[in-house]
């Protein structure tokens, strides 16, 4: 698993991190392409394979969805990979949060807000809809992968089912082979 | 419309919350408590169960806090809840109570995600494993899929078209062409923000 230890790749996990908290709108799902692409494709921390992985077991996880950061520090670093990727992921936003909810009163009901959500809300869809993709194709574009996918998204769209109820069935279709 | 709204001479340090709660304020073992238990009950969604709990069942916001300090928080960059945890903390404990909150919502499922690392990395080769965990990523695809169509759905009222644009744009940038997220952001979100304001 590990493809570089040691200082160096610990201070590239803490920057690499750090600067993505603060451009991640949307929550940590908006934010999967730019882990993807940099993780994968430029350091070559993790292959594919155990991208899309680690992105699955991030989702069997129960919390937060950016878990999967821990799960990336991991591979590159061990546990304290994965504590330092999580705390760069967590402390530049809770700071920035810490801050601006101190003084968010002042601001309440302006219309920068309506402005904002308008503003934000088409970005974090394109965002999501690339996420989607990555995954996929990280996943490998088979007739299982694909199957799944869609009827995944026609019963979440159409039908309110318990997300582990969904990742169940998927789970054991996957195993099956069925597919 | 809210308790915060009105001033309150006594205690000018907790200002929103302080009208309101019916019962006395969390310690910060009870932040760190709740937000834990928020945090391994939510899976898939960490809303529900942080509406539920911080509104029915403790009563330490009103609906409409829950609402106005989750709509901030949803602007601010990084995870939603995560900053939630932070914001709630330090309205009712300073630093410690952001940090003892944060602690709660970040300390177990980190701990887990460990457990389940260190199994991964043993038995992470295993066809059976492999396949399920193929099933459970294309899913979870799937459920991000069907986010995105709802969330699009209403750009599309009144035949707008700046924003499919900008969605279109954004998706095409970092799920095709493969740019770097911040250089992405840095150009679309002030092009956003103008065509809202054009927009008003």
């Amino acid at each position: 698993m590990n493809s570089g230890s040691g200082h160096g790749s610990l201070l590239t996990l803490a920057g690499f991190f750090g600067v993505l908290s603060l451009f991640a709108i949307g929550g940590g799902n908006s934010a999967i392409p730019e882990m993807h692409r940099f993780a994968v494709d430029v350091q070559h921390w993790l292959s594919d394979r155990q991208f899309a992985d680690s992105f699955a077991l991030a989702q069997l996880t129960p919390g937060p969805n950016l878990i999967i950061v821990a799960l990336i520090g991991y591979h590159v670093a061990g546990v304290l990979g994965a504590l330092v990727a999580t705390l760069a992921m967590c402390g530049p936003p809770a700071v920035f949060a810490f801050f601006v909810g101190g003084a968010s009163e002042k601001f309440k009901g302006k219309t920068w807000h309506t402005v904002l959500s308008r503003a934000l809300v088409p970005v974090t869809i394109g965002l999501l809809a690339a996420s989607v993709t990555v995954i996929v194709s990280s996943v490998g574009y088979n007739l299982m992968s694909l199957a799944i996918m869609v009827a995944t998204t026609l019963a979440a769209y159409f039908a309110r089912l318990h997300p582990l109820w969904i990742f169940a069935a998927a789970a054991v279709i996957g195993m099956s082979g069925l597919l | 419309m809210s308790a915060s709204l009105i001033p309150s001479a006594a205690e000018p340090e907790a200002s929103p919350f302080a009208a309101s709660p019916q019962l006395p304020p969390p310690t910060l073992a009870e932040l760190f408590v709740a937000f834990a238990t928020i945090s391994l009950s939510g899976f898939g969604g960490v809303l529900a169960w942080s509406r539920r709990l911080m509104v029915e069942e403790r009563k330490w916001l009103t609906a409409e806090q829950f609402n106005e300090v989750y709509a901030l928080c949803s602007f601010l960059p990084g995870g939603n809840i995560i900053n939630f945890s932070v914001v709630f903390g330090a309205r009712f404990g300073g630093v410690r109570g952001a940090l003892a909150a944060m602690s709660g919502l970040m300390g177990p499922p980190v701990l887990l995600v460990l457990i389940i690392a260190a199994i991964y990395a043993h038995y992470g080769d295993l066809p059976v494993l492999r396949r399920a965990l193929i099933g459970v990523a294309a899913a979870a695809a799937g459920l991000m899929m069907a986010t995105v169509a709802k969330m699009a759905r209403p750009l599309f009222r009144n035949g707008a078209w700046r924003g499919p644009l900008i969605a279109l744009a954004t998706f095409v940038a970092i799920g095709i062409v493969h740019w770097p997220l911040p250089l992405v952001l840095v150009v679309i979100v002030p092009v956003s923000i103008a065509a809202a304001m054009v927009r008003q």
